[in-house]
Formats: structure tokens, sequence, C-alpha cells
């Protein structure tokens, strides 16, 4: 029940909001806010249970489920409503909430235009994104996978930047071509499982472990990887992201980066891998070498821009190649770090994309070369862009560090190219981060800007944000914890994985 | 002819009488009101009674017609259907001052046919059916005689129309030299026991079903007859016409692929040519259908074109589930069809609910801004549009998905894939129209002409009057309000529909 009620606030209260936002805007507002700030109440409560030991609702002790919620929705075809917790959701639902409250405060003077309609939308990608973090169910899964895809689709395209309606289809086809290919090894999955069991289910749980022939195992783990790597996104399926991150409002920006990729990361761990152990072991190379091209890739494409969205665009390829070579390197270490980057980038690219955007409502443009010398003008945002760059250089302290650091060392057994190569990945970050410093806030000013430094509102959700990178990066452990077992149960169906 | 033959005619024999009572009624009082209420209540009473016939399945009437449950559903769906085309056609003809007595008798009649073309079960009754249905929409297209494109558009249906039935009458008499019989059902049982001149005479008649059905490469009169014909005959012509088709193809044709892996297997010594030879035939239709329909819709800029052509491709999705073949087939091409008519109508009757009386509302340009001059309207439209792109809280979706789940079952994985793939960039042009009706009055880059406006302020530019809100009349928003309902509730709770669809196909069959 309090699973189902995390994806049905922000649905409720952003259908309130919309229709309230007619009479006056600011509903619209505070609805989305408060629909956000009760998620973070219920994940809340639900990591203190789960950290207390004790759990909550229907789940059943010895399941690696903290809670579960099954209801029949269309039985004749084996589907079910249903949503299941565990700690990697936890950590993600967490963020989502998170990332919502920021995404709202952020738009709160900046987005002028259809406000209600605007936060419509943003709480349906949110509650889609919840969807997808908690349904066990396949078909529910791949439900919430679309549901997220139309509202983003509405904010790139409506409240974008110049050139907005490109970026917008561009995003929807790369990632709806996925999705269907997914949908198709969905179904197929289902069918091959009725075949041998007699039994037409969309169960995760039932699922996981339907023997199969490597080829047919091969072709369906395919659409799911392929699903999931175009929103991750891994190297050569990547080309949509700049474009899409750039060119959306900056809530927009916060949302995908921070979460829409995360949903990319989080499938591969819960669905590719322990539905279909075998295949991803034997695509772990290819998977690996992706990793890798993203990381230098990324980083030597950020270096070279100077549109300062774009910037940050392109190390979120570099940044989310560490988590595509955690996952596929099959070790603890390196999965727990994984799931950490997910969690490290979506925090400090989402304040990022929030100080961008500051500095955009301010100066209008993103070109770093007609910037410079900001830092007296706007010491705060300064001082914040600083610490954020930091943060995409992995500096120790940081919880970005304790991230690459993990995946570092979970590969250095594997494959020490692999390691070598992400570590050259780790000095460009310095280079293309140090120089975007340098071209906005230090030397002298290129152009004659008069800007007003962080509002209030904008230095207390970035300061907030920051917090949390130090907190984590000092103490990962509450994180690292919560996904232990999830870790460890993914890592024991994968063969010869697990050699930690 | 006993009593119980009767049962099965009565829904006939209703329709028939109505359409009758129309035009008689026509000739004395010419008012708009009466004609329209007169049909509503001959398909009411054509409804109540399929209700009646339906404890006693099956029923059959000498060898013309039979009926089982999935006669009996398509039944209904063409009369509701026609329910809901003769509201919003009481609403497009009362804002052009038509009395329309002789519109909606050709409607019912055209009704009349396809419910015969639903229920044949001989050649005589499938060419019968056939004919009443094209000769009444051959009028009914041209209805708007001031327009040069509505007139276009008759002669162009009634060439191919004419055409394509010589052919289907030339191979049913090729098939009864070749078998002796005039069964329609014989024909999925055509091998090459038959000799050669069965299988020319089986291809030529399905030229016939294929024409109706707009697939490729029998699709050519679409665009041009979607965009000539008044909306609400538009939409008649996308759901009746196609059904009543598909219903026939199922019942006929259906049979030899049941127990048949599809495309993959060759089975046993003299196997069902339809299924050993012709699936490739089917499976290349469909797979052209669906690229060649969302394919051309990418680049056009007309609203009824574009539903024309996503149509093509709709029937393509449907002919995948008739090529997986058996029970579960049979229920995702029932609930596609129910999808696709709630969501088809609804597109049309908003549609003809914005169309002004000098000009149907067909320009992409006419529903920019849309949302904000009439958000509710506006709404409307988009979950028809979102429903046939396919997207998740839609019957599309869930019709999308059985359709996937037969043709998985049936192991048509290439159709499969063909089918996400297309499904992908259907998405594309569903999508543009959306997005203008939510987008300000700003003049698009890719429309130059519009941008030399001065005033960007101005909605529906290229000087088209509509008027600034919508005012369909109340019955004709209640219907497109039930439409979107239907269209929600069975994206969202399917189960109950897919039980009342399983009683349907179970019963009698």
């Amino acid at each position: 029940m309090i699973l189902a009620l995390l994806v049905a606030v922000p649905l409720v209260f952003g259908l309130a909001g919309w229709a309230l936002g007619r009479r006056n805007i600011d509903w619209s507002r505070w609805l989305t806010l408060a629909a956000n700030a009760v998620n973070l109440v219920i994940v809340a409560v639900l990591w203190a249970g789960a950290a207390g030991g004790f759990t909550i609702g229907s789940s059943v002790p010895s399941s690696p489920w903290l809670a579960q919620l099954r209801w029949p929705w269309i039985p004749s075809l084996g589907i079910s409503f249903s949503l299941s917790l565990d700690g990697l959701s936890l950590a993600l639902l967490a963020l989502t909430a998170f990332l919502g409250i920021a995404s709202v405060l952020a738009s709160w003077k900046g987005v002028t235009e259809k406000v209600g309609f605007f936060h419509f939308n943003l709480a349906l990608v949110l509650a889609g994104v919840n969807g997808v973090f908690l349904a066990t169910d396949l078909f529910l899964f791949a439900f919430f996978w679309e549901l997220m895809l139309i509202p983003m689709y509405f904010l790139i395209d409506l409240w974008g930047h110049e050139n907005r309606h490109k970026a917008a289809v561009k995003f929807f086809l790369f990632t709806q071509v996925g999705g269907l290919l997914m949908l198709v090894s969905i179904i197929g999955l289902a069918v091959v499982h009725s075949m041998a069991s007699g039994s037409l289910t969309f169960e995760y749980t039932e699922l996981i472990g339907t023997a199969m022939s490597p080829v047919v195992a091969m072709l369906l783990m395919l659409g799911f990887f392929v699903a999931f790597a175009v929103k991750l996104p891994a190297f050569p399926l990547h080309t949509w992201l700049p474009d899409a991150h750039t060119e959306a409002p900056t809530a927009g920006s916060v949302i995908l980066a921070g979460l829409l990729l995360k949903t990319g990361g989080y499938g591969l761990i819960r669905f590719a891998l322990p539905l279909f152990p075998s295949a991803s072991h034997s695509i772990a190379p290819v998977a690996i070498a992706m990793a890798v091209a993203g990381i230098i890739y990324g980083g030597l494409m950020a270096f070279s821009q100077s549109d300062m969205k774009r910037l940050v665009a392109y190390s979120s390829v570099s940044h989310l190649g560490f988590v595509l070579l955690g996952i596929y390197v099959f070790t603890s270490q390196a999965l727990s770090g994984a799931v950490l980057q997910m969690v490290s980038h979506g925090i400090s690219t989402g304040a990022l994309f929030i100080l961008v955007g500051a500095l955009q409502d301010r100066i209008h443009t993103r070109d770093m070369n007609r910037m410079g010398g900001l830092w007296k003008q706007a010491p705060r945002m300064g001082a914040a862009a600083l610490v954020l760059a930091m943060a995409l250089v992995g500096l120790p302290g940081l919880v970005n560090f304790v991230a690459e650091f993990l995946v570092l060392v979970g590969t250095w057994k594997v494959s020490m190219a692999a390691t070598v190569l992400a570590g050259v990945g780790l000095v460009i970050a310095t280079v293309y981060a140090l120089r975007m410093i340098q071209m906005a806030f230090h030397g002298g000013p290129r152009e004659k800007w008069d800007i007003p430094d962080l509002s209030v509102m904008e230095t207390c959700v970035l300061f907030i944000m920051i917090g949390l990178l130090v907190g984590l990066g000092l103490f990962p452990q509450p994180l690292l914890q919560i996904v232990d077992k999830v870790v460890a149960g993914v890592l024991a169906v994968i063969p010869s994985g697990g050699g930690a | 002819m006993s009593a119980s033959d009767l049962l099965g005619l009565f829904p006939l024999i209703m329709l028939a009488g109505a359409s009758i009572l129309v035009l008689l009624a026509a000739a004395f009082i010419r008012r708009l009101l009466v004609s329209f209420v007169v049909t509503l209540i001959g398909l009411v009473a054509a409804l109540v009674f399929v209700g009646i016939a339906w404890p006693h399945l099956p029923l059959k009437v000498a060898a013309l017609l039979s009926f089982d449950g999935f006669v009996l559903f398509g039944f209904v769906l063409i009369l509701a259907a026609t329910v809901f085309v003769a509201i919003s056609s009481w609403a497009y003809l009362r804002g052009r001052d038509d009395e329309g007595g002789d519109y909606y008798f050709l409607l019912l009649l055209s009704s009349l046919g396809a419910c015969i073309l639903a229920a044949s079960t001989a050649f005589a009754s499938f060419f019968l059916g056939l004919e009443l249905l094209s000769v009444s929409l051959y009028a009914l297209i041209g209805w708007r005689r001031e327009r040069a494109a509505g007139t276009e558009a008759a002669i162009k249906y009634l060439v191919l129309a004419g055409a394509t039935s010589a052919f289907v009458l030339f191979g049913m008499a090729l098939i009864y030299e070749a078998t002796g019989s005039m069964d329609l059902f014989r024909l999925a049982r055509i091998s090459s026991a038959d000799g050669l001149i069965a299988p020319v005479g089986l291809g030529m008649i399905l030229v016939g079903i294929g024409f109706k059905l707009a697939v490729v490469p029998f699709h050519l009169w679409t665009p041009d007859v979607y965009d000539g014909a008044p909306a609400p005959v538009t939409a008649y012509i996308a759901t009746v016409s196609k059904g009543a088709m598909v219903v026939v193809l199922a019942r006929a044709l259906g049979p030899a692929f049941v127990g048949n892996g599809g495309v993959s297997h060759v089975s046993t010594a003299a196997p069902p040519l339809v299924a050993a030879g012709f699936p490739w035939v089917f499976a290349l239709i469909a797979g052209l259908s669906m690229f060649a329909g969302n394919l051309l819709a990418l680049r056009e800029k007309n609203v009824k074109r574009i539903l024309a052509y996503s149509s093509i491709a709709h029937l393509g999705y449907i002919l995948v589930a008739f090529l997986a073949g058996g029970p579960q087939a049979l229920r995702a091409i029932a609930f596609y069809l129910v999808a696709y008519f709630a969501m088809t109508l609804g597109a049309f009757a908003v549609i003809s609910a914005l169309s002004s009386p000098e000009k149907d509302a067909d320009d992409l340009e006419d529903y920019r801004g849309l949302a904000g001059r009439s958000p509710w309207t506006a709404a409307m439209l988009t979950t028809m549009l979102l429903s046939l792109a396919g997207l998740p809280l839609t019957a599309g979706f869930v019709g999308k998905f059985l359709i996937l789940s037969a043709g998985a079952g049936a192991e048509l994985w290439t159709l499969a894939v063909i089918l996400a793939i297309n499904g992908t960039i259907s998405i594309f042009y569903y999508l543009k129209i959306v997005s203008v009706m939510f987008r300000g009055a700003e003049p698009s880059p890719a429309r130059a002409g519009s941008a030399g406006n001065p005033l960007p302020a101005e909605p529906a530019p290229a000087g088209v009057p509509l008027s600034g809100t919508v005012r369909a009349p109340l019955l004709a928003a209640i219907a497109i309000a039930v439409l979107a309902l239907a269209v929600v509730a069975l994206g969202v709770y399917p189960a109950p529909f897919l039980s009342i669809i399983g009683t349907f196909t179970a019963a009698g069959g």
C-alpha cells in the first residue's frame, strides 16, 4: 500500500496542482513540492525501517524485499500490479524525491508560461520514475518506462531552449526504440517461460531462472540491454543526450541527468543481469569496452565544448561510463561503486545544472567564451561551482571520489587495462572541470556583466546538495549498507561472478 | 425459414427497415432531427436484437449467413460505431443547413452491408455485403458536392472499388471452376490439390479484401478519400468498412492459421494454401503496410491524411495478429479492433467538431494553440492520438501489447520487431500534432510562410477562419467524452473487457 502511494502521490498532487493552478499559479508549485516532500518522508520511514531491521507491511521475512505489494491487474495475461522494494530501489527513490524537490525549487522563478501544465508534467515524470524503481511485474515496468517519456518530451519541447523541438524528438526517438525493443524482449521472455512452465506470467521473481537456449537468451538480453544502454547512455548510443540536456529547461535537465539516466543503470542491475546471467556474462567484454570508450570520449568532448550546459552533459556520458563499467566487471566493490556513482552523479550533476540554469537566467547565454571573472560579481555562485567542479574531478571527501574509487578497485582484479584507461578519464575530468571554472569565473571579464549573486533559495538548494555530497563522501556506509544485500544477490547468480 | 433464422436476421431487418423509414420520413418531413432520431432508433433496435439473438448461438441462415460470437461482436462494433458516426454527422450536417435524409439512409444502408459482410459464409452474401457497403460509400464520400476534392475522392473510390469488385467476382468464378464450391470458408482449405486455377482465384479475392482494408499495395486511394470525404464519413470508412472486412477475414481465412506456428512452419501433405504459401504474402503485406503507412505519414501536414496513412499501418498491426492464428490472436484482433474503433472515431469526432462550415479542420496549423483555446477538446484529441501511438494508460498500448504477445506466441519475431520499430516511427507524427496543440501561437521556423506575419499573437494563420473556441453540440461532446473514457479505461484496467471479449470469441465459434 505504502509503495503504491509513492507512485500515486505525485500523480494526484500533480493533477490537483494543474486543476487548482488555473486559479492561482502558486498552487501547482506548492502541490508538486508537497508531493515530493511527502515521498521523501515515506522514503525516510522506509529507510529507517530497513536500517532498523524490521519490515513494513506484508513482506516475507526470508525474501530480499523490504516491502511488497501485489494487486491483480490483468489476470488472464498473468499481469499484476506488483511493486517491490529493496535497498537499491530505496536509494534511488530517495534520490528521486530529493531531486524532485530541487527541481521544483529551481524552476520556481524561471518558469512563467503554462506553469500548471509544467508542474503536472514534472509530477508525472517523477511518478513514472518511482514506478520504474519499484515495478517487479515486467509489463508494469514497461508501462512505467514508457510513462516517463511523454512528460519529459513535453518538458523539453515546450519549455526548452532554442533548438528544443529537434532535441525533444531526438530524445524521444532514441529512448522509444529502446523501450519498444525491450517490450518485445519482455513478451518473448514471458512466452519462453510459459512454454516451459505452462503458465503465462510477467512477474519478475517467477521469470528469474527461466531456462532457455543461449541464443534465445542472448537475443532477449540484447533487447533489454539496448533499452538500458540508450538510457544510461552507453557510448555509441549516447548521441541524444547532449542535445536533450542542453535544450531542456533547468528542471528538465536535473531530472533527465539525475533520474532518467539512472533508470538505465537500475534496469541493468535489476533486470538484465539477474534474468540473463550467462548472456550478460558473455557480453561483459563488449560492455566494458563501451564503458571505457564512453569515459574517455565523454571527457574529451566535454573538454572541447564552449557551451557550459553541453560540457556538463558530456561529463555525464563520461561519469555514467563508470556505472556501466562497475556493473559489468561483476565484483562486489565495483557494483557497489556503480550504485554509489548513480547517486553521486545524480546529486552533483543535478546541482551543476541548477547552477548553469541560474547563470543562464542572469546572463542569457551559456557560452563560456562570453563569461569570465564572474567570481567577483557572484562569489557564492563561484564557490558552489568550484565545489561541484571538484565533484566532477572526483576529489576525495566528496562521494564521487568514493564511487569512482570503488569502481576502479573492483575493476583492477578483472581488467588492468580497463582500470588504467578509466583512470585516464579522471585526468581528463580534471582538465575540463578546471577549464570550466577558469573560463567562467576566473580571469578578467570578457563582457560587462552586472548580475546578482545566488538568491537565498538557490543558495539553500545548492548548499544542501553540496552538503549531501560531502556527507556521503565522508560517511558512505549507510548507503553502501542498504545496497549490500542487492549487490550480493545479483552477483550470486552470475557465473564465475562474485569473485570479490 | 424457421423462427431461429429470424433471430439472427432481426438486427439486419432492423437496419433495412430503419433505412427505408428514414427515406420515407424524409419525403414528408425534411428535418435533420427526424432523420437523425429514426436512425438512432433503428441502430438501438438492431443492438437490442443482437442481445436477443445472443443466447441462441450459433445460428445459421441457409448457406448464406451464419452467426457466432465473433460475428455478433462485429455487429455490436459496427452498430456502436455507426451510432457515434451518426451523432457526429448530425453536428456536422446541422452546421451546414443540410436536412440529411438521404445521408442517414445511405449510412444505415452501408451499415447493413457491413453486417452482411461480417456474417457472410458464401460468395453470394459476401459480394452482396461488399457492394452494399461500397455503393453507399460512393455517395457519402462525395457528399459535399461543392468541393472538388470531395467529388474527386468519390470518383477515385468508385473507379478503384469497381475494379476490385470485378477482380473479386472473377476470383470467385475461378474458385468455383476449380473446386465446385461457393462456400467462403472453403477458401481456407484450398490446397495445391485444387489445381492451379484456385490459387489465382484466391489471389483475386485477396485483392478485394486488401482494397477494403487499405493495406499496401492496395492503399493508394486512402489519403485522397480520407481527405476529400466529410470528417464523419472518413471516420466511418476508417472504422466500419475496415472492421467488417477484418471480421470476415478472421472468420474465413483465420482457421487456416490455427494450430499453425505461422510463417516459420510448413506442415503436412496438402497444407492449406493460405497458411503454407500465402503467409509470406500476408507477412509482406503486413510489413509493407506498417512501414509505408508510418513513413508516408511522417512528412504529411494534413491531419486527415496523417490519420489515413496511420490507418494503413494499424491494419498492418492487425494483420500481424491475424497471421499468428489461434484464440490468442482472435482476442488480440478483437481487442485491437475495439481500441482502433474508439480512438479513430474519437479523433475524427474532434476533427468534425473543429471543422467550420467552409472547411474541414484538416491542416496541422488549424490545431496550433488549441490547448490554450479549448483545453478539453485538446485533451480529448491528445488522448486519442497518444492511444493511436500506443503509449501507456491508453487502449492502444494494451492492444499493441496483445498483438505482440500473439505474434511472439506464434514465433513471428521478425514481424514483432518490425511492429516495435513502427510503433516508434508512428509516435513522431502523432506527437507532432499533439505538440502543435500545446504550443503557443508562435510561428514555427519550419513555416516560413506564416513567419512573415507580424502579429504572432493571432492564432490559426494561413487564413483559416476558425472560430476561437469549439462549440460542439452537447450530444457530440458527450460522445467524444465517452470514447475518451473508453480509451483510458481499456488502457488502465483492461481485465474485465478482456473477459467479455473472451465470451464473445468463445461462444458458438
